[in-house]
């Protein structure tokens, strides 16, 4: 029933890891995204990445990391300038111009992954869409007592690596520049009085935001990315209303969506007695609108049975009778 | 590390404001227009030290506008601000800003004395956390507009008028020289008039100086020592006994905004 040791820590564990670390990652930086009103900028950012990958792919001939970090980056730059030239030259709200600009260039990027595998190139869209959680593998354990031996954590993946860093880098940025963060999010016209640059925090956080998309896409792919940039985020919302245990709680609710999600996607058809696995990183795009839904229903202030709960202690406490009170 | 942008040699300290030192607020020729509609145009001013000015104009006539150039929130076309003798990027310690409530969202996830802490950011600079010394300054300003007993309330639930003199609050937690205020009496109830009245008061009283965009005729002359009579440029400026006249107040407010200062000079010699 359960499979072995080893199999666990060669296949699931490095998925795992993977998947963690990008959820918490994209999740840390999506509240920004979420308190600023720009959830969208999520959505075109991780697509509008592809046509760079995919172009780095190309120029480099391999699927190196820095190639296509450094194609998808000057992608995104490419795309702001863009939504900025559209909004601007047409007249259009953000939102439009954003629309317009990632889906001319996601086509660009899939019309391009045509073209290469037409010339024998390994890269398909299907895996931009899932990633490829799945064959993330880390062949150097052997068993439990192996992780002792630093030289089998320095075999992890170079997917796994590379979130880690990240992930590491959204945490000392979002550490560093807290104060700052919060006042250029809030008002940032009393932040631009004070001396703080405000333009700058806001293409910062769209940048952090292109960084963790590239990192987390080959992992996890686009789909996972776009859901884990505003689900996490938007349900820590419901259930604090203190910024910092927002960020921590948005964190844990992504950790542990990738968690739920690869479980029930690794283990859940087996336990039903099927014999195939389900793709883990839609499962896990699918734990983190249940953890949204949930947190919608029940959250202790803002949640849907709690207003109503609310109400019912207002009603206390202003002497107002409710109407079925007053039957004899 | 003091956060300085745009200026990054100017680290003397600012001058302090002195009675015979140059004006507060010094505008020259300012022009600033949005899609190639002048908003203001040729604005000259310079403000008394000490005292309680309104900016008074009709809608459209650029009062909020004439408040974010001075402090640099919206590119000018043309002219120049200077904030008690030089650039205001080099002052920004002696200016303090309460925006519009509007122009903030209350639902952000932050306490009243978050907000109120924030007017402490520009002491604190990069990199270091809000300390004990500093959140009880905010405390301390959320008491002089009577809402420290809101100090652990999310914004959002506190009334327009909380919400207001939270604002009002984060001002005075910046101990600045020079005030802007965009709006703070609108949509008010009579708490919060009283609170915002009795800390203008305080601040004319301690020598500040406040710009103050006011949109109730009523009560220019009651709550202001002087006004700026502004309809895209400035029609009057000077002691409210002399420039709230029926007269000056209907050349505001009169006819339709005037677009340029050539055909708005003829239109008040026609008139």
């Amino acid at each position: 029933m359960m499979p072995d040791v080893q199999e666990f820590l060669q296949i699931d564990a490095p998925a795992l890891l993977a998947a963690v670390l990008a959820c918490a990652a994209c999740a840390l930086v999506g509240n920004f995204l979420v308190l600023r009103r720009q959830g969208m900028m999520g959505d075109a950012v991780s697509h509008a990445i592809l046509p760079g990958i995919v172009g780095g792919f190309l120029v480099a001939g391999t699927r190196e990391t820095l190639p296509m970090m450094l194609g998808a980056l000057a992608a995104a730059a490419l795309a702001g300038l863009l939504i900025e030239a559209v909004r601007r030259l047409g007249r259009l709200e953000s939102g439009a111009a954003m629309g317009v600009v990632f889906t001319v260039m996601f086509a660009a990027g899939v019309v391009m992954i045509e073209q290469a595998s037409a010339g024998g190139v390994d890269l398909d869209a299907d895996c931009v869409l899932y990633g490829q959680l799945e064959t993330i593998l880390w062949l150097a354990p052997k068993g439990w007592a192996s992780l002792a031996d630093p030289a089998v954590w320095a075999a992890l993946p170079r997917e796994v690596l590379t979130l880690a860093a990240v992930f590491a880098l959204c945490v000392a940025l979002v550490g560093l520049f807290y104060k700052e963060l919060k006042i250029t999010t809030f008002d940032p016209a009393l932040a631009s009085t004070l001396g703080i640059p405000a333009g700058l925090f806001h293409y910062g956080v769209v940048l952090l935001v292109a960084a963790t998309a590239i990192a987390a896409f080959e992992a996890v792919g686009s789909i996972l990315v776009i859901a884990m940039l505003i689900a996490p985020p938007a349900a820590a919302r419901l259930l604090t209303d203190r910024l910092a245990a927002q960020i921590l709680l948005s964190v844990a609710l992504g950790v542990l969506a990738a968690l739920a999600g690869y479980g029930a996607a690794a283990f859940g058809p087996m336990l039903l007695g099927a014999s195939h696995s389900l793709n883990a990183a839609g499962m896990i795009a699918v734990a983190s609108g249940l953890i949204l839904a949930l947190a919608v229903l029940f959250g202790p202030r803002h949640g849907l049975l709690g207003r109503r709960r609310a109400v019912g202690r207002l009603r206390d406490t202003s002497g107002f009778i409710a109407p079925e009170a007053q039957k004899p | 590390m003091q956060y300085l942008w745009r200026t990054p040699g100017s680290r003397t300290a600012p001058e302090e404001a002195s009675p015979i030192g140059p004006p507060p607020l010094e505008i020259r020729g300012l022009t600033v227009a949005y899609h190639r509609r002048p908003v203001l145009w040729n604005v000259d001013y310079a403000a008394p030290p000490g005292g309680l000015i309104a900016v008074v104009g009709p809608n459209g006539a650029g009062k909020s506008t004439l408040i974010k150039a001075c402090l640099g929130l919206v590119p000018s076309v043309s002219g120049t601000v200077e904030v008690f003798g030089r650039p205001i990027a080099r002052q920004r310690r002696l200016i303090g800003y309460v925006p519009q409530r509007e122009s903030v969202d209350w639902d952000f996830p932050v306490s009243a004395l978050d907000v109120v802490a924030m007017g402490r950011y520009g002491k604190i600079g990069w990199f270091r956390p809000v300390t004990r010394a500093h959140k009880e300054a905010a405390l301390h300003a959320l008491e002089r507009v009577g809402m420290a007993d809101f100090a652990k309330r999310q914004i959002g639930q506190l009334s327009g008028g909380q919400q207001q003199r939270v604002f009002l609050a984060r001002a005075l937690a910046q101990e600045a020289q020079l005030y802007f205020m965009d709006e703070p009496f609108a949509g008010v109830d009579a708490a919060t008039e009283r609170a915002v009245l009795q800390v203008l008061r305080d601040l004319d009283a301690a020598g500040r100086t406040v710009i103050c965009v006011h949109h109730d005729l009523q009560t220019v002359s009651d709550y202001f020592d002087h006004a700026l009579l502004l309809n895209t440029r400035v029609v009057a400026q000077g002691p409210v006994a002399r420039v709230m006249t029926p007269d000056l107040l209907s050349r505001t407010y009169g006819g339709r905004p005037m677009p340029a200062p050539a055909a708005a000079a003829e239109e008040a010699e026609a008139s």
